[in-house]
């Protein structure tokens, strides 16, 4: 094999882009359904709302950092949001607020991480009770709806017969592939992750960033949220849950550690794809609904082991 | 010492994929000696010694203790046959007592299986008779105690396993002078109850004056072995790097010359800790081109000075001038910016990345160097930086893609000095800047030193090691207990006056 090659197939990327193409070919074999507009179409609306927050989680990852909080954080936006739309609010005000308020949560996450010193997974577990009770509190239980068209709009519309989440979603993809990849500002999360100490010694300012990365996070589960709520023409209180897992391990497989300093957003992207893949697979060649959280756990795991032994075969 | 061979090997071969470690190496250690193994970075002596302890078995070669013959090479064969290894990083559980770290899953327990509390404490308390540290409470967690003490449990608990023979790894590598002193006496007491010793160091004083006889490794092969009072440091100098090294610390060149005050420091004082200030008061300068040595015991605050200097931890007071501007720093990023640089004491934690490339290592403090107008990487000058820094500073490696982790301590060491020539700076602080690295890695390190020096760069070094302190600064400071207590010039320096005033009237005592 030559350098080239070898280079590809250490690329965590690209082992799973082979994984989805395998995917491809056997369920075009499979089934006449899988290989149509339509049913593409379907996987990427279904995954869009988890990939656009997965590339604020990647990001997250990548600095060492963590947040199980984005699911309430979605159904919490959204409900804000449609609320405040109900209470005759501007659509373009009430979006940007209900952006605000997930940036927010991230800053308020962020500064307990990085200033006070609290593990992230406690910090933000504690957010995801937090902004799922002010979500029940805010709506007394009650889904919201009755929201103006416009707003519908936002996920609902079609541009050239393809709905705006899958747009957004891609549009977020390649921007911030591009930037994690080669912008100086998004490089240094490289720096953070792999060593704190060494990185703030390297005039690296951490904190700020590391509260940046949360920033983003709450920011895009926020727009997750909205389009959300706007897809589906009402706010429900038990959006999002359990979607921090579904993120966290769609970015995990995607090739990011908990530990940090690694990750890219195509890998998560691909993650992501791969998990809504599987799960439309698995429907369309009729294999019970209960069995694809089971079949998500083991590819997770697969592809961990496979990483870890690689790493392992590589070393010896 | 006896003339009764206690420990023998034979033939020693061991392999790991792409090397040969050890190449058919003989060792022979005699009952009642202290035997040092010397040799740079790679040249064997910690296969040997994980080979003694039983952690790796040899491809070929027999070992025979005591005239019995090592059988499946595990580390409770090595224990039982009496070997004991005390390994250079601590493997204590900070947060559990002395008592439980040194019987650690083997604590006296009643007919219940309970934990016998009395005889446990009882036990270490003996244990800590034999260093004299009876007064300590066998209850205190480790956490509390200093490296030092901590080591000192590390190799009571080795004791605990009534071993004939001792190793040390590198066992003063953390500690002051006066400790070494300490833990030179407990070898010596060790030694009159009949225990033998093999003594791994890179500091070649050390081998004067604690052991017998020494075994040279070079390159995984066995060069020489000698009485300790046959030989000098040349000879095994010589032997270690297979060359003659004239004057390792190379002196100043003609051509440089010290210029004018650049960098000052004023009435720099840290926040209170406890009942004292780890650093109080300190002021000093340093002229272009100038090497200032900065000595003191470890603990004596010239780390947090450095620290406080550029910005990574706060201060309660003081001033600092560059070109005879006052600088507000409040973080490395400040300092960085002014052009002043630091390079951490301890390259893992707090230098290197270890697991990313030396190309990404490379340029992670000047990094705005390598984007364009709109903030974005542009990859092909950061390979350029970083193969150029791999010429430079003549760093072994097959690629710049190499992980750092992957390198020897030294050369990783190099990575991290490229990194700070990067910034181009106008002052740079090195901090223990040849901890852990070869002799031959040192003398590159004091002329890429003094090279910097010659293009009018201010340098501060801290270092410990009071060789080269005298031997690369141009003038020395001197701290004790958070304050500059001299101020004296290299030249003319002795190491007995640089000591005094470094330990001052307290000479730290192990029972404090």
């Amino acid at each position: 094999m030559n350098n080239w090659a070898k280079k590809l197939v250490k690329q965590r990327e690209f082992v799973i882009f082979l994984i989805v193409v395998m995917l491809f070919v056997l369920m075009t074999i499979a089934s006449p359904y899988f290989l149509t507009r339509a049913n593409l179409l379907a996987v990427m609306l279904g995954l869009s709302l988890e990939a656009i927050i997965a590339v604020a989680m990647v990001h997250l990852m990548v600095t060492g950092g963590f947040d199980m909080s984005v699911g309430s954080v979605v159904a919490f936006t959204g409900a804000s949001t449609a609320l405040m739309l109900r209470s005759g609010m501007p659509v373009i005000l009430a979006v940007v607020f209900g952006m605000c308020l997930g940036a927010c949560i991230g800053l308020f996450n962020g500064l307990i991480v990085a200033k006070i010193g609290i593990n992230p997974f406690v910090t933000t577990l504690s957010s995801l009770s937090l902004y799922r009770g002010l979500t029940l509190i805010v709506t007394r239980g009650q889904n919201v709806t009755g929201l103006p068209s416009s707003f519908k709009a936002i996920g609902q519309a079609k541009v050239f017969g393809i709905q705006t989440p899958i747009i957004i979603c891609v549009v977020l993809l390649i921007i911030g592939d591009i930037l994690l990849r080669k912008s100086r500002f998004f490089r240094q999360s490289y720096y953070i992750g792999g060593n704190e100490h060494a990185a703030r010694l390297s005039g690296i300012a951490v904190d700020k960033i590391k509260i940046f990365a949360y920033v983003l996070t709450g920011l895009f589960a926020a727009i997750s949220g909205i389009v959300m709520t706007a897809r589906l023409g009402s706010a429900s209180v038990t959006a999002g849950t359990g979607l921090e897992l579904r993120v966290i391990t769609a970015v995990i497989i995607g090739g990011a550690s908990l530990s940090g300093g690694e990750g890219t957003i195509l890998g998560a992207f691909l993650g992501t794809l791969l998990m809504g893949l599987i799960s439309n697979a698995l429907t369309l060649i009729g294999v019970d609904v209960y069995w694809q959280t089971f079949v998500i756990g083991a590819t997770l795991l697969t592809a961990v082991l496979i990483d870890t032994i690689s790493k392992k075969y590589k070393k010896s | 010492m006896s003339d009764t061979v206690l420990l023998q090997a034979k033939g020693i071969v061991k392999t790991f994929p792409g090397v040969r470690a050890l190449d058919n190496v003989d060792f022979c250690l005699r009952k009642g000696e202290v035997h040092a193994l010397v040799g740079e970075n790679g040249a064997g002596k910690s296969t040997l010694m994980l080979i003694l302890g039983g952690v790796y078995k040899p491809d070929s070669g027999t070992i025979y203790m005591e005239g019995e013959k090592f059988e499946c090479f595990t580390p409770h064969e090595a224990n039982t046959k009496g070997i004991s290894v005390v390994f250079q990083e601590l493997s204590l559980i900070p947060s559990l007592s002395i008592a439980e770290n040194i019987f650690a899953n083997r604590q006296p327990t009643n007919k219940y299986n309970i934990i016998d509390k009395k005889k446990l404490y009882e036990d270490t308390r003996a244990l800590l008779k034999l260093f004299e540290m009876d007064c300590v409470d066998p209850s205190m967690p480790v956490s509390r105690l200093s490296i030092a003490n901590q080591q000192v449990v590390e190799i009571l608990k080795a004791i605990s396993f009534n071993p004939k023979v001792l190793i040390l790894d590198e066992p003063t590598s953390s500690l002051t002078e006066p400790e070494i002193k300490q833990l030179f006496k407990n070898i010596s007491r060790l030694k009159d109850r009949g225990y033998s010793f093999i003594y791994i160091s890179h500091h070649l004083s050390e081998i004067f004056e604690i052991a017998d006889r020494v075994t040279v490794l070079r390159d995984g092969k066995h060069v020489s072995e000698a009485f300790v009072k046959d030989i000098d440091e040349d000879y095994l100098i010589t032997n270690m790097v297979g060359r003659a090294i004239v004057n390792m610390y190379g002196v100043r060149s003609p051509s440089s010359k010290i210029g004018k005050k650049i960098f000052e420091v004023k009435h720099l004082t840290g926040k209170k800790q406890g009942p004292r200030r780890t650093f109080d008061d300190i002021s000093f300068s340093i002229r272009e081109g100038e090497i200032v040595g900065l000595s003191g015991l470890v603990g004596a605050g010239r780390t947090e000075t450095a620290r406080a200097i550029i910005g990574a931890d706060p201060k309660e007071s003081g001033e600092v001038y560059l070109e005879g501007k006052k600088l507000t720093i409040k973080s490395p990023k400040d300092a960085i910016k002014n052009r002043i640089g630091y390079l951490s004491e301890d390259r893992k934690t707090q230098g290197l990345i270890t697991r990313f490339s030396i190309r990404e290592n490379s340029v992670s403090n000047h990094l705005e160097d390598f984007s364009n107008g709109f903030g974005f990487i542009e990859d092909g000058a950061i390979t350029q930086y970083a193969l150029k820094m791999k010429d430079d500073l003549k760093i072994a490696c097959p690629s710049v893609h190499q992980l750092v982790r992957n390198l020897s301590g030294g050369n990783q060491q190099k990575v991290l000095l490229g990194t700070w020539f990067g910034i181009g700076p106008k002052v740079l602080i090195v901090d223990e800047p040849t901890r852990g690295v070869d002799v031959g890695v040192k003398s590159d390190i004091y002329q890429q030193l003094r090279k910097l020096a010659a293009s009018n760069v201010a340098i501060l070094m801290i270092s410990s090691d009071l060789p080269e302190i005298l031997g690369v600064s141009d003038r020395i400071l001197v701290m004790q207990n958070g304050k500059i207590v001299g101020d004296i010039p290299a030249k003319g320096a002795t190491e007995e006056q640089v000591i005094s005033l470094a330990a001052g009237t307290e000479a730290g005592g192990l029972c404090e």
